[in-house]
């Protein structure tokens, strides 16, 4: 298991949602906590990525590559933010 | 209502998003030039006509695909900025790497490659967006999106203060020599620490950077610099731990870190 910054997730998140989202901000739905994803702490492996919250640890994002296509969830994001 | 204090929060900088500018995608890139940067790593100079351009710090993901159909692909940080459609890449051997000893022992000039990107909104530093000073701290190869900062500070005659803490192993290990050079006459103030070797006659014996020379070597936390630190996961994670303990906000702080592949 690597750990990386939400900034790598750039490419993979790129090509499914069509925008770079690293500069987004992501209230957790675990604590409330508001941040942008380039500044999360993600897991990465084999498998998939995961980007968890740098305060409680719940899962913000994850990105999970199966063959002929790519999973993006977002199931500790209540909410997302563009900074203007 | 007061928020936990977390370490997730962010403090919003005004700073247009560089995907609103230039949309990331899949271009097709040809190889023309390759160059030793150090006894371990490749220079590499693509060329992808259809580039838009990137900002300083930004990333791509290389795509390889081999003659099978298998594809690998990973990040790399560019070395260049600015509108030109040549892109400089900067790679690390990784000697279990799947994708890393190809683009440096076997990856030639003519080669066809595809690049993502350019990628991140996080990582980067435009010229003349603000006057805060800049602190710059790479382990390694960890120096290459902040070559591609400190030079388009140097280029654009930007005033705001700037300092680099580069920690290597051998003199021989410092990528970018000529373009750090450049930056640190255009008023880059550079420290380099040399983990296992010094070069000769060096003031300072080679060791592992400690706490004390960090806290020697960049902007004290009182004059509100911005961090941009990128290298190895442990030694992103080793600075930010001793960044905080001497007083540093960390939240503020964007950090690059890469695993090995």
């Amino acid at each position: 298991m690597t750990v990386l910054d939400g900034n790598a997730l750039a490419g993979a998140l790129t090509e499914v949602l069509g925008v770079d989202p690293t500069t987004t901000l992501l209230r957790c739905s675990g604590c409330g906590a508001l941040g942008a994803l380039g500044r999360t702490r993600v897991h990465a492996s084999p498998m998939g990525s995961v980007a968890r919250c740098g305060g409680c640890g719940t899962v913000l994002v994850t990105v999970v590559d199966a063959p002929g296509r790519r999973w993006v969830g977002l199931p500790g994001a209540r909410a997302v933010a563009a900074m203007a | 209502m007061t928020l936990p204090d977390t370490g997730l929060e962010a403090r919003i900088t005004p700073t247009p998003s560089a995907a609103a500018r230039r949309r990331p995608a899949w271009h097709p890139a040809t190889v023309v030039a390759v160059s030793p940067e150090t006894p371990n790593a490749r220079r590499i100079v693509l060329d992808v006509p259809t580039w838009p351009g990137n900002d300083p710090g930004q990333h791509l993901d290389l795509r390889l695909t081999a003659e099978d159909g298998y594809q690998a692909s990973r990040s790399y940080s560019i070395a260049s900025s600015g509108d030109a459609t040549s892109v400089v890449l900067a790679v690390d051997r990784v000697e279990d790497g799947e994708v890393s000893p190809f683009l440096v022992d076997a990856v030639e000039v003519g080669d066809a490659l595809e690049v993502h990107g350019p990628l991140g909104g996080w990582f980067v530093w435009r010229p003349g967006v603000s006057d805060r000073p800049v602190q710059l701290v790479a382990g390694g190869s960890g120096i290459v999106p902040l070559a591609a900062i400190a030079g388009a500070h140097a280029d654009a005659g930007d005033p705001a203060p700037f300092r680099l803490l580069y920690a290597v192993r051998t003199p021989e290990d410092v990528f970018f020599r000529s373009e750090l050079a450049r930056a640190e006459a255009a008023g880059v103030d550079t420290t380099i620490v040399y983990s296992r070797r010094a070069p000769d006659g060096a003031a300072v014996p080679a060791g592992r950077l400690t706490r004390e020379a960090l806290a020697a070597a960049v902007f004290p936390p009182d004059t509100g610099a911005l961090v941009y630190v990128c290298g190895s996961t442990p030694f992103v994670e080793q600075v930010l731990r001793w960044l905080g303990e001497l007083g540093h906000d960390t939240t503020d702080v964007r950090a690059e870190r890469f695993g090995g592949s």
